[in-house]
Formats: structure tokens, C-alpha cells, sequence
């Protein structure tokens, strides 16, 4: 229908504009924010392709938990504006060249990968068929992608820990930021790091 | 039993090597003659052992073990005992324990290590020589046929510190090898034809086969093995190495270039009758360059005014008498005559020793002279052997060498027949010659100040030299040859005087060649008449040398020198050996020695070794190259793996 | 209606974007955004093949990516942070130290 189409174009229009403003301009709280917009807009589309539980856990996990996470370091790192300095070799003409060689053909495949798909003789299912259901994709995570979904979980857990072990502060003479605050400031991230279970983390600062 | 022939100068060899310098002199010198005595005991009983078997299967043989085993080509480590390699191995181990016994005086002045290694090498190259000959197949001969060729070398070189030593011994083994590389070409031929190593196997299938009438598979054989004999026995071409061999110890050149070693090659025929008597092309070759070296080497020795070169060549030149007699098919004659130039050879060279070791050093015949008042015992002895050699009637060469001669024109050879007289004739000539200038006349003294050989380091003033005449070690063996220069040649007395040729009637076993006809056909003895004609011609001739040498050397000593003004260029060429070492040195030594410097150069130190820095090279510069993709920047690696996608979406977009 | 198409395009504009974002900021934080908006990206394609095939197989597949996208997000920035503490700065370009 016509309206599908409205709201397709309108999210997308959303989800380009952001997210090109999250990579063109220069202040990270703002590109932070912005690719929030980007998935509000996303979350859109998800709805419109029948995935309404995906939206949410969308907007849940990656909206509401790691863009938190990002916002968190981004501030706690004070980081300054970014100088649009060209630096040396990497901006070099031959570099250019190879990097405009590289997007071309890259643009190149997309187009024609687009291409052959449209020309796949796809069975499209009738639009009118009901989103799945919550239990239903339920009882494919929990039996077909059992093992993925346990390995998951591993990989969540040994996420945390290599978070915790990174950014955890030095218990020997390690480096310590003079614009740090005294005390056990950097007891930050770790326990962020969360996985599908959006549990609400605890911030300690 | 027949193992211990060669095991124990070997037993000998390990003793003075490993005792060299823990033992007294006298103790070496005793160890290294008993090892040969007891070698020649052996010999004698198991020559003893051959003859009480019936004559048409005189054989024994021993075999060790196998030496090489695989698949079709077994080739057994054993030896064989047949009336030719006992011949051999009595006059190897007879005449070589005598001469064992002369060195013990004769390298006296040695230090006992050096001494010691004397009789080490002696002892080893008797164990080889012995091994060669008693050798089954043709690779225990060339174990042997090496092994003396390395203890020649070690021998000749035995003063190593005097530079023309170390060069004789390293050009005797060179040009050796030359003649090496034909021989092994033949027994690896023979082998490819014939399927066999085994003397008696080869031997055995080429009678089956008719004599080639053209230059065939046996020919080849015949002529590699032959050419393989011109190195180890001197001949033209390859006979360069034996005059400078002389710069080896007197006992050296009387046992290895005299009795023994050089004969390897006449043995070597001898063994192999059966192939050049199929090969009647290559007995041809056999004795023109017989005849042709022993006419050169004759020439030659006439004018040479080193007591040992004269010998030397003299050597050869009796060598090509040998091969003359194969090359007619007359191989028992050729035997006859290694056994009895063997004793008056070896004479003649111990003699010599003993003259210079009484001179202290000297060794050329312009500074000798009147030495048979002083040296009598030396004198007798080695006028015995010259009277030997220059075939008068009566002692043991005149008996060899006429067989040689006669059946040489009774074959109807008689322009090498010719040869082979004048070639008589220089041999008692310059034989003779030697004599006269060496013992008779007066005195001619060195100019001090010259010394020849380390073993007599001492400036020599033979002014003053102690000329005593050789001890008893040296001289009981020259008396022991001198004997059997005399009495050997009784051993083969032909019928035409009323011998029994008893030697010819005991080799023949091993030399009988069925089937030989048309030129080669060994003529035997029927016509008593013509043998005693030339018996006579040859004693004439033998008379008329001596007699020559008389003249010249005696009366009207004013004549040669007269005769060399009159014909220097001839007298010059004949001095300078021909110039055949020049020429040699520039044909094949010097071309050689550029190819191995341009390879050295170009092809080794350019081409190998600029391959292998260069692979390194190669290496490093890639490195540095490849290097410079870790940019440490981790954007790079980005752009990297985004290139990588590319690639691999293209790919399964493609296919 | 919108095609299966016309999602895959907007799939690749926003691909490209992100890649463009990677590869050209200088910003390390940035970067890392611009590596989830691939992601997501890449999401948004699958959940399209998924309708238009009728498998619920596209939603799963979404479901892990963002879980692993999470993990990656938070060494990530700890990464991060652990650089910063040397170099105080987020410019990619001054670690340089693996230079071969």
C-alpha cells in the first residue's frame, strides 16, 4: 500500500539522515545522540518489516544500554573536538587514489549486487501474513540456535571480564590521568557491559 | 690361507704406524722384513699347495666374503691362486722382502718416525701389490691398483719437504689416474657386455666368441684396459711419471718402479690374455707402443747423466719389451720377462743405492769414477746385473729377452722385430755406459757445495766422503739378486737349446689362449734353426753395445763429447726428454688449470655463489619491501580489510 | 509497498555511510559508532530477507548481532579508555608503535 510506502521513506529519510550526521560532524556527544536517532529510525523500519519485537529489543539494548555505555566514556574521557587536520602520509595523493579506486569499487559491488538479487526469482510470501509471534521466536533462539546462544553468553562474559581487566585501574604503578578525579573514579565500565538482558546497570562513578 | 699373503705386510703396515714412535729403529726395520718374510713364506707354501694339483686345474681360490651384494651384481672380496699370481706373489713378496732388508741401512740416517713411515708405506705397498695380483675379479685388482697408486705417490713423496719430491709423487698419481679413468671405463664396459667382474667368468665367455676381425665391444674392452696398463706400467703416453719418480728413495724405485709396480700392467694383460686375444686390432697397438716406448726410453737413457734416470728409463724401456712380447700374442714370454728383469732391475737400483750412499748424496755420473777399487762388493753385483740386462748369453736376461725377440719375427713381426734389436743394442749400450763412467776410470769430484737428496742433508765434499762399500744389510741382498740374475733365466730354457721351459709348460694354465690365429698366433718353437740365428744375432748385438760403450767411454773418452758438438740439436732433444713434458704441460696442464680457474671464478664464485648471497639478498630486500605494509597505523589496516571484502565480494559475485 | 529492493538499498547507503565513517574519522569513539551504524546496517538487511522470505531466521540472527555488537562495543571502549591513559588523545593516527 501506499502508506507502507510513505512510512518507509520517511523512516529512511530518519535513519540516512542521522546516521550522516553522526559521521560528518565533529562532536562526539552529538554523534552519540544522533545514531540514537538513527535507531528510533531503524526501529521504525524494523515495524514495518514485521519485526516489532526486534525493534524493541533494539531500542532496549542497543539504544538504552550501549549507546549509554558510549555516552558514559565519552564523557569520562573529556574527549576534545576533533581538529580536521590533514596528518601527513595518510593524506597523501597516493593514498587518495587508492582510497577513491577502493569506494568506487566498492559502490561498483553494491550495484551489482543489487542488481543480481533483484533479478533472483524470489517467492515472496503474502505481505499479509501476521508478524511472528514472540513465543514463537522464542522457541527458535532457545531450540535451533540452542549452541549460539550459549556460546553467546560465554562470549558476553569474557567481554566483561576483558572490560574489566582493561579499563580496570592499576592495582600496581600504572599511569594515572592527572585530569582523573582522586580516588576510585575509574571504577567505571565493567559492569555495563551487558548483554540481551537489559537488567539496568549500575553506575559507579 | 691365501688371505694371509696380503694381510700381513697390512699387519706390518698397522704395527710401524701405530708403534712409530714407541718403538726402537731397529724394531721397525726388523717388523717391517719380517711381515714380507713371513709374507714370502706363505707364498711359498701355497705355491707348494698349487703344484701338487694336477696341472690342467691349478687353481685355488678364497673367498672372503661378499663384498658387494645386489640383486644381480654379486661381486665377492676373494682370492685366486693360478701359476700366474704365484709367479707374482713370489717375486713380490720374495725380491720385496729383500729390499725391505737393504732399507733398514739404507734409511738409517732417517729420524726413527720417519723411518718408521718408510716401512709403513713399504709394508702397505706390498699388501697391495699383493692384493692386485691375487685379486679374483677386477675390483679387488683395483683396490690393489689403487692402493699401490697411493703408496707410489706417498713413497716418491716420502721427502715431502723438498718441493720436486712432493711434485713427482703428486704427477705420478695425476698421470696415474689418467689411466685409471680408461681402466675403470673397461671393466664397467665389460661388465655392461658381459654381465661379470670375475676373471675367470669374463674370460671364460669371451673364448666362446669368435676373435673380432674389426674394432668391436671386446676391442674396446681391450684397448681401455691397455690404456689403463700405459699409466700404471709406463708406456707411451703416459710414461712422464717415472723418471721423476726417481726422487724417491733408491729402495722405493728399486721395489715399485722396478720389480713390481709398473709391472701391474704387463700382469694385467697377462690376466686378461683370453680378451686381447679377441682383440687382435688392439694387439697390434699393444705392441707398436711397446716397441715405440721401448726405442724412446732407450734413446733417451743413452745421454742422461743421472745414475737413476738412466735406470729409470731403462725401466721403461724394458717395460715396452714386455708389451711387445703380449702385443705378439707371446704373453708367457712377456712374464718370463718381468720375473727376470725384476731381479737384475732391482740389482741395478740397490747398486746404484749403495754408490750413492757411499758418495754421501751424489747421484751424478760426471762426478764419479774409479769406484770399483773402493766398492767391490757394489761393483760385482752390478756389473752381474748389467750383464743381465744387456742380454748376454748365459744370464737370465739374455733368455727373456731373446724369447721376446724370437717370437716376435717367428710371428712375422719383423720390423718390430728391428726395433727391438737396435733398441737391444742402446740397452747395452747405455747400460754399459754406466758402468764404465760410474766404476772405471778415475775419480771426477763434484764441485763442493751440492747437496742432492734430505737424506744426506750434509754438504758433501766427496773429497772427504768415507767411501766404504755397502753394509751387509745392503749388500747380502745384491749379492742374493746377483745370484738370481744369473739363475733365473734357467727357469725357462727354451727347447731349441735343449731347456724344458719349464716356466712356459707351468703358466701356461693361465696364459693358454685357444683359438688364436692368423698374425697373433704365438709361434712356438718348431724351428730350432732360425731361434739359434737369432740367438746368435743377439748376442752379437748385446758384444757390440758393450763393446761400443768400451770404445767410447774407456779408450777414446773424447768422442762423446766430440759427438755432442757435432749434434746439439739431437743431443739436446735426447737430454730434454723430448721436451714431452713441456709439451704436455702446455696442451693439456695448462688449459686445465685455466678451466678450473675460469670456473673457479665464473662459475663458482659468480654463478653458485651469487645465487646463494643472491637468494639471501633476495630474502632481505623482500622483507624490507613487504616491511612497509605494517604501517602501524590502524587505519591502514582498515582500508586493508575493507580491500580484502572487496576482493572477496567480487569473488562470489563473479561466480 | 516497499520492495525487499528498496530496503536493500537503504541497507547499502547506510553500509557505506558507516564504512566511510570507519575509515575517515579521527575520532576513535566515532570510529566505533560508525562501526555500529555498519552493524546495524547489516542488521536491517537481514531482518528484510527474513519478511520476504518468511523465516523467522533473520530476526535470530539480528538478535546476536547486537549481543555480540555489545560485547564489541564494551572492550571497545575499553580499549579506549585503557589508551587514553597513555596518550591523551583519541586520534587513531598516534598509535603508531606496531610500525614495522
Amino acid at each position: 500500500m501506499g502508506f507502507e510506502l510513505i512510512l518507509f521513506y520517511v523512516f529512511a529519510a530518519i535513519a540516512i539522515g542521522t546516521t550522516l550526521l553522526v559521521v560528518v560532524q565533529s562532536n562526539p556527544v552529538y554523534s552519540v545522540l544522533l545514531l540514537i536517532g538513527s535507531f528510533i529510525g531503524l526501529a521504525g523500519l524494523y515495524v514495518l518489516l514485521q519485526a516489532p519485537f526486534v525493534a524493541v529489543i533494539q531500542i532496549i539494548v542497543y539504544a538504552g544500554a550501549i549507546m549509554v555505555l558510549f555516552l558514559f566514556v565519552v564523557m569520562l574521557l573529556n574527549a576534545p573536538r576533533e581538529e580536521l587536520v590533514t596528518s601527513g602520509i595518510l593524506e597523501s595523493p597516493a593514498t587518495r587514489t587508492i582510497g577513491a579506486m577502493l569506494a568506487i569499487a566498492f559502490a561498483a559491488e553494491l550495484a551489482w549486487a543489487l542488481n543480481r538479487s533483484s533479478t533472483l526469482a524470489w517467492t515472496v510470501t503474502d505481505v499479509t501474513r501476521r508478524p511472528f509471534s514472540v513465543p514463537e521466536i522464542g522457541r527458535r533462539l532457545f531450540q535451533d540456535y540452542a549452541f549460539a546462544f550459549e556460546a553467546t553468553s560465554i562470549l558476553i562474559l569474557v567481554a566483561m571480564i576483558g572490560a574489566i581487566t582493561l579499563a580496570g585501574r592499576q592495582l600496581t604503578e600504572g599511569a594515572r590521568l592527572k585530569s582523573r578525579p582522586a580516588g576510585d573514579a575509574s571504577r567505571t565500565d565493567g559492569g555495563m557491559a551487558e548483554g540481551g538482558r537489559a537488567e539496568g546497570g549500575r553506575a559507579q562513578l | 690361507m691365501l688371505s694371509w699373503i696380503p694381510l700381513l705386510p697390512f699387519i706390518g703396515f698397522a704395527i710401524n704406524t701405530f708403534g712409530a714412535r714407541r718403538l726402537p729403529a731397529k724394531a721397525i726395520g726388523a717388523i717391517a722384513s719380517l711381515a714380507m718374510f713371513a709374507a714370502f713364506v706363505v707364498s711359498v707354501v701355497a705355491v707348494g699347495r698349487l703344484t701338487a694339483q694336477p696341472a690342467d686345474s691349478r687353481e685355488i681360490v678364497q673367498t672372503l666374503f661378499t663384498w658387494i651384494g645386489s640383486a644381480d651384481f654379486q661381486v665377492p672380496l676373494a682370492l685366486r691362486l693360478d701359476p700366474l699370481s704365484a709367479l707374482m706373489i713370489l717375486v713380490v713378496t720374495g725380491i720385496g722382502f729383500l729390499i725391505h732388508v737393504y732399507s733398514t741401512a739404507y734409511m738409517i740416517e732417517e729420524e726413527p718416525h720417519e723411518y718408521a713411515r718408510y716401512f709403513a708405506y713399504l709394508n702397505l705397498f706390498a699388501g697391495f701389490m699383493l692384493l692386485l695380483v691375487l685379486g679374483e675379479n677386477f675390483l679387488v685388482l683395483f683396490v690393489g691398483w689403487e692402493g699401490v697408486g697411493l703408496c707410489s705417490y706417498l713413497l716418491i713423496g716420502f721427502w715431502y719437504q723438498k718441493g720436486v719430491a712432493a711434485d713427482a709423487g703428486k704427477k705420478a698419481f695425476i698421470v696415474n689416474r689418467i689411466g685409471d679413468v680408461a681402466f675403470v671405463l673397461g671393466v664397467l664396459l665389460a661388465f655392461s657386455q658381459f654381465g661379470t667382474v670375475s676373471f675367470r667368468e669374463l674370460n671364460g665367455v669371451i673364448a666362446g666368441l669368435p676373435a673380432e676381425s674389426s674394432f668391436g665391444v671386446v676391442s674396446a674392452i681391450a684397448l681401455l684396459l691397455f690404456i689403463g696398463a700405459t699409466g700404471k706400467s709406463a708406456q707411451i703416453p703416459l710414461y712422464v711419471w717415472l723418471p721423476d719418480a726417481m726422487e724417491g728413495p733408491t729402495p722405493v724405485s728399486a721395489l715399485i718402479h722396478a720389480a713390481t709396480m709398473v709391472t701391474a700392467g704387463v700382469y694385467l694383460i697377462g690376466r686378461n690374455a683370453v680378451v686381447f686375444a679377441h682383440a687382435p686390432e688392439v694387439l697390434t697397438i699393444v705392441a707398436v707402443i711397446g716397441t715405440a716406448t721401448a726405442l724412446w726410453a732407450g734413446a733417451i737413457g743413452m745421454v742422461q747423466n743421472d745414475i737413476k734416470r738412466v735406470l729409470a728409463y731403462s725401466t721403461v724401456s724394458q717395460l715396452g719389451y714386455m708389451f711387445m712380447a703380449m702385443g705378439v700374442g707371446a704373453f708367457t714370454a712377456g712374464i718370463f720377462h718381468l720375473f727376470t728383469h725384476a731381479f737384475f732391475k732391482a740389482l741395478l737400483f740397490l747398486g746404484s743405492g749403495a754408490v750413492i750412499h757411499a758418495l754421501a748424496g751424489e747421484q751424478d755420473l760426471r762426478h764419479m769414477g774409479g769406484l770399483k777399487k773402493e766398492l767391490p762388493v757394489t761393483y760385482w753385483t752390478f756389473l752381474i746385473g748389467a750383464i743381465a740386462i744387456a742380454g748376454v748369453p748365459g744370464l737370465a736376461g739374455f733368455f727373456s729377452k731373446d724369447e721376446i725377440l724370437y717370437r716376435t719375427f717367428a710371428g712375422g713381426h719383423q720390423l718390430l722385430w728391428v726395433v727391438g734389436a737396435v733398441t737391444s743394442l742402446m740397452t747395452a749400450f747405455y747400460m754399459f755406459r754406466l758402468v764404465f763412467l760410474a766404476f772405471h776410470g778415475e775419480r771426477r769430484h763434484a764441485p763442493v757445495a751440492q747437496g742432492f737428496s734430505p737424506a744426506y742433508p750434509v754438504v758433501h765434499d766427496s773429497h772427504h766422503a768415507h767411501l766404504h762399500d755397502a753394509p751387509m744389510a745392503m749388500a747380502i741382498p745384491l749379492v742374493v739378486l746377483a745370484i738370481g740374475s744369473v739363475v733365473a733365466g734357467y727357469l725357462n730354457v727354451p727347447a731349441g737349446l735343449g731347456g724344458s721351459a719349464v716356466l712356459e709348460r707351468f703358466l701356461e694354465p693361465s696364459l693358454h689362449v685357444p683359438a688364436m690365429e692368423g698374425a697373433h698366433a704365438a709361434a712356438d718353437h718348431a724351428d730350432h734353426a732360425l731361434e739359434i740365428v737369432l740367438m746368435v744375432v743377439s748376442s752379437a748385438i748385446a758384444f757390440a753395445g758393450i763393446g761400443l760403450a768400451a770404445f767410447l767411454y774407456l779408450k777414446r773418452t773424447d768422442i762423446p763429447d766430440a759427438l755432442v758438438a757435432k749434434f746439439p740439436g739431437v743431443y739436446l732433444f735426447l737430454v730434454r726428454k723430448g721436451y714431452i713434458d713441456e709439451l704436455y704441460d702446455a696442451v693439456v696442464v695448462q688449459p686445465i688449470k685455466a678451466l678450473s680457474e675460469g670456473v673457479l671464478w665464473k662459475a663458482d664464485a659468480r654463478v653458485i655463489d651469487g645465487a646463494v648471497n643472491g637468494t639471501g639478498q633476495i630474502v632481505v630486500e623482500t622483507g624490507s619491501l613487504v616491511r612497509r605494509v605494517q604501517t602501524g597505523s590502524v587505519r591502514t589496516y582498515a582500508v586493508s580489510v575493507l580491500f580484502g571484502a572487496v576482493l572477496v565480494v567480487g569473488y562470489f559475485l563473479w561466480s | 509497498m516497499a520492495e525487499l529492493n528498496h530496503y536493500l538499498v537503504l541497507s547499502g547507503v547506510l553500509f557505506t555511510i558507516g564504512t566511510a565513517g570507519v575509515l575517515l574519522r579521527r575520532n576513535v569513539i566515532t570510529v566505533l559508532l560508525s562501526l555500529e551504524v555498519m552493524l546495524n546496517a547489516v542488521n536491517l538487511s537481514f531482518i528484510a530477507f527474513g519478511r520476504f522470505l518468511g523465516s523467522s531466521d533473520g530476526q535470530i540472527i539480528v538478535f546476536f548481532v547486537i549481543t555480540v555488537a555489545a560485547a564489541e562495543a564494551a572492550v571497545g571502549l575499553a580499549l579506549v579508555i585503557a589508551l587514553f591513559r597513555h596518550v591523551e588523545t583519541l586520534n587513531p593516527d598516534a598509535f603508531r608503535q606496531l610500525r614495522g
